[in-house]
């Protein structure tokens, strides 16, 4: 997983609430084998509405997003944090998410930051014409207009995302554990490996 | 003195390899089944990050969710083409992944080939007090045997391929205990309905379950799969049941089970596997078996319960507003009305399959009702999809494809099926399918498609009357046996 440390740049301003993982990517993607090009179908029912913030080359390529209450809420499906990820989102920021998707994200490397309405409401405002600025290290987003938000993070999640350690990764940093514990089970339950067919 | 503990919290300890700080272990894995829907993006992970299996050994590939169940291969031995590019995309994608990784493919055309919660018992490839799992929910399956078995997401069937272990946090404890005998024509099916109408959908949500009483201890194996696969259902991701000498007669000389007197001292262990007395569950069920009747689902969701000589219930009649509404929205869907005698639902297709009801028990119970009996008229499409290559051959040995073909039936080859319509087996829009699997959701064998959830001998009896029908009316004292 990339590190992820700071980010700079123009944000979506997107704002919709109670957006779901199919409105992210709709049921008919699944049954790709990649994790990668589901960018393609990211939002892609609100990319048929003229004008919608995914299609203005204003905002192409913008690594943050700025949404709604309750964001990634509905099916569990990781298809939404990959088509996310696709699309080069590396934040988003909401009012609140759902349970599920922010796991999903941050096992994608997709930071989700919590903030106040009145602070997302404020954020939205300055995506339409400047960058914003999200600092993981000290928990703020700023942007040039001296505005500065904190925010809240798993210290566990922090500590994965800035060392750009995966949960993988990070179990693997325990190799030792696992390898006594395989050698305890070979002398106490040999059997537990499969007899050949 | 040690605390008495329950057969999960017993299987658990002896998998903690690490316990965090905050209460999280780092559990180990000693079985993991992969099939083409869940493992393409897993094993690409392994693939972009450099990894390799840890344990090919303990891992265990079968492609089941997008096969066709009309015939694999040609006369010739060659394979006959998918038709959806995608589907043949995701086998492809398996067969190509499992050789990379030095993973065991059990392939579209081998015998063994099949549903894998049907192929990890029937291998071997399952056991009591081994830790089990799966990119797939229906994984509690594999809870009959004793084993703690769960379904996970893509990103844990990566960490898993990688680690051989996953990040867990302890679950709490159900106790679901149904004591007495079970009434003839009433199946574990019943059972499993009866408790997902008892707890609801949500009701074990966070919990593992256990079987406790006299109808599980009395129960087959077959059975026990059954019940254990819906504990999903019913909202718990895993249901053990206590493994005992029929967990043990079960496995005995299957292929990848423990031989000789690895098989013995196997078995010293797995006699060990069960809830101490005074071990303390954090909620207890109770249902009596005689309470137990031949049931049929009414609505959308599997806690839609009624008993077939019941009727469409009135949406009004449920004391939460959001279930009045949702009830009403259930009838709205599958074209029924409040009251209806659910033995007046004409049905259309009859679906014999699914890891819930594939198995040669649930053939032979089906096959019971349909001798010297052909389908209702009204019947456009009757089909028995056996659980995997195995039970299909075991069921054409016994002549039972004999009676599914002169019934009418279709006899097709392994896999998922219509029990979510990834392959081309799909209930059409509107239509009502009596269906031995375990989800009636909207949509789920086909986009407008509507379920009936019922048992294998139940299915048979909408076959042949082309109506839901209480079994017990077509039961003669030979086929009490179908329970």
């Amino acid at each position: 997983m990339e590190k992820l440390t700071t980010v700079d740049g123009r944000a979506y301003p997107f704002g919709m609430k109670n957006v779901d993982t199919d409105i992210v990517i709709p049921a008919h993607w699944l049954k790709t084998i990649s994790r990668s090009g589901l960018g393609k179908g990211a939002f892609e029912v609100l990319r048929k509405e003229p004008g919608n913030v995914f299609d203005d080359p204003d905002y192409a390529g913008s690594p943050i997003l700025i949404a709604g209450d309750n964001f990634g809420c509905g099916s569990s499906r990781e298809h939404a944090a990959w088509a996310l990820g696709d699309l080069g989102i590396k934040v988003v920021i909401a009012p609140s998410f759902s349970d599920i998707f922010s796991g999903n994200a941050f096992k994608n490397g997709i930071l989700t930051v919590v903030l106040p309405q009145a602070a997302v409401d404020r954020l939205l405002e300055v995506a339409k014409t400047d960058p914003i600025h999200v600092d993981l290290e000290t928990q703020t987003v700023t942007t040039q207009f001296q505005d500065r938000f904190h925010f809240e993070i798993d210290p566990f999640r922090k500590h994965c995302l800035l060392g750009g350690l995966d949960e993988i990764g990070l179990t693997l940093d325990d190799v030792d554990a696992i390898d006594s514990y395989e050698a305890k089970i070979a002398v106490e339950r040999p059997w537990t490996v499969p007899a050949v067919a | 003195m040690v605390k008495p503990r329950t057969l999960y919290e017993k299987i658990w300890d002896a998998h903690v390899v690490e316990r965090r700080p905050d209460g999280t272990c780092l559990i180990y894995i000693d079985r993991h089944l992969v099939h083409e829907v869940t493992s393409p993006q897993a094993f690409e992970g392994l693939r972009l990050a450099g990894r390799k299996v840890r344990r090919p050994d303990l891992t265990l590939a079968v492609p089941d969710h997008n096969l066709p169940t009309t015939p694999r291969r040609d006369a010739q031995g060659n394979r006959i083409p998918i038709a959806d590019p995608e589907s043949a995309q995701q086998l492809a994608a398996l067969e190509r992944n499992a050789p990379e990784f030095g993973v065991r493919l059990i392939g579209d055309a081998d015998a063994e080939q099949g549903i894998v919660h049907v192929v990890g018992p029937e291998q071997g490839f399952t056991l009591p007090g081994t830790t089990l799992v799966c990119g797939d929910s229906h994984t509690s399956s594999h809870g009959a045997l004793g084993a703690l078995a769960f379904g996970i997401g893509t990103s844990e069937v990566e960490h898993v391929l990688a680690t051989q272990t996953l990040l867990l946090k302890q679950s709490k404890t159900m106790a679901v205990v149904v004591d007495g005998e079970l009434a003839p024509g009433v199946t574990p099916k019943d059972v499993a309905l009866a408790i997902c109408g008892t707890i609801g959908t949500a009701g074990g949500t966070g919990y593992v379950m256990e079987y406790r009483g006299s109808v599980f201890r009395d129960m087959s194996i077959e059975g026990r799969l059954t019940v254990a696969n819906m504990s999903i259902e019913a909202g718990a991701r895993s249901g053990l049941f206590a493994p005992d000498d029929k967990t043990f007669a079960y496995l005995k000389g299957r292929p990848m089970a423990p031989q000789g007197a690895d098989f013995d001292a196997a078995v010293a262990w797995w006699r060990t596997l069960v809830t101490d007395e005074g071990a303390v569950f954090d909620k207890t069920v109770v249902i009596d078996a005689a309470d137990i009747v031949p049931t049929v689902t009414w609505g959308t969701s599997p806690e839609d319960v009624v008993p077939v000589t019941g009727v469409v219930p009135d949406p009004q009649s449920f004391a939460d507003p959001s279930k009045q509404a949702a009830a009403q929205k259930s009838l709205d869907y599958m074209g029924l009305t409040a009251g209806q005698r659910m033995e007046e639902v004409a049905i259309e297709h009859i679906f014999i399959g699914s890891c819930t009801n594939s198995r040669i028990e649930d053939l032979r119970a089906a096959a019971a009702l349909l001798k010297g009996r052909h389908i209702a008229s009204g019947i456009k499409l009757a089909m028995v999809v056996p659980g995997s290559g195995l039970v299909k051959r075991q069921a054409e040995a016994e002549g039972l494809d004999r009676i599914f073909l002169d019934a009418g039936f279709e006899w097709r080859e392994p896999g998922c099926s219509a029990c979510l319509g990834m392959n081309p087996d799909k209930v059409p829009a509107g239509e009502r399918c009596a269906s031995t699997s375990n989800r009636n959701f909207m949509g789920r064998q086909g986009p407008g498609s509507r379920t009936h959830l019922v048992s294998p001998a139940m299915a048979a009896a909408a076959a042949v009357t082309g109506y839901l029908t209480d079994v017990r009316a077509l039961m003669t004292d030979k086929e009490g046996m179908v329970a």
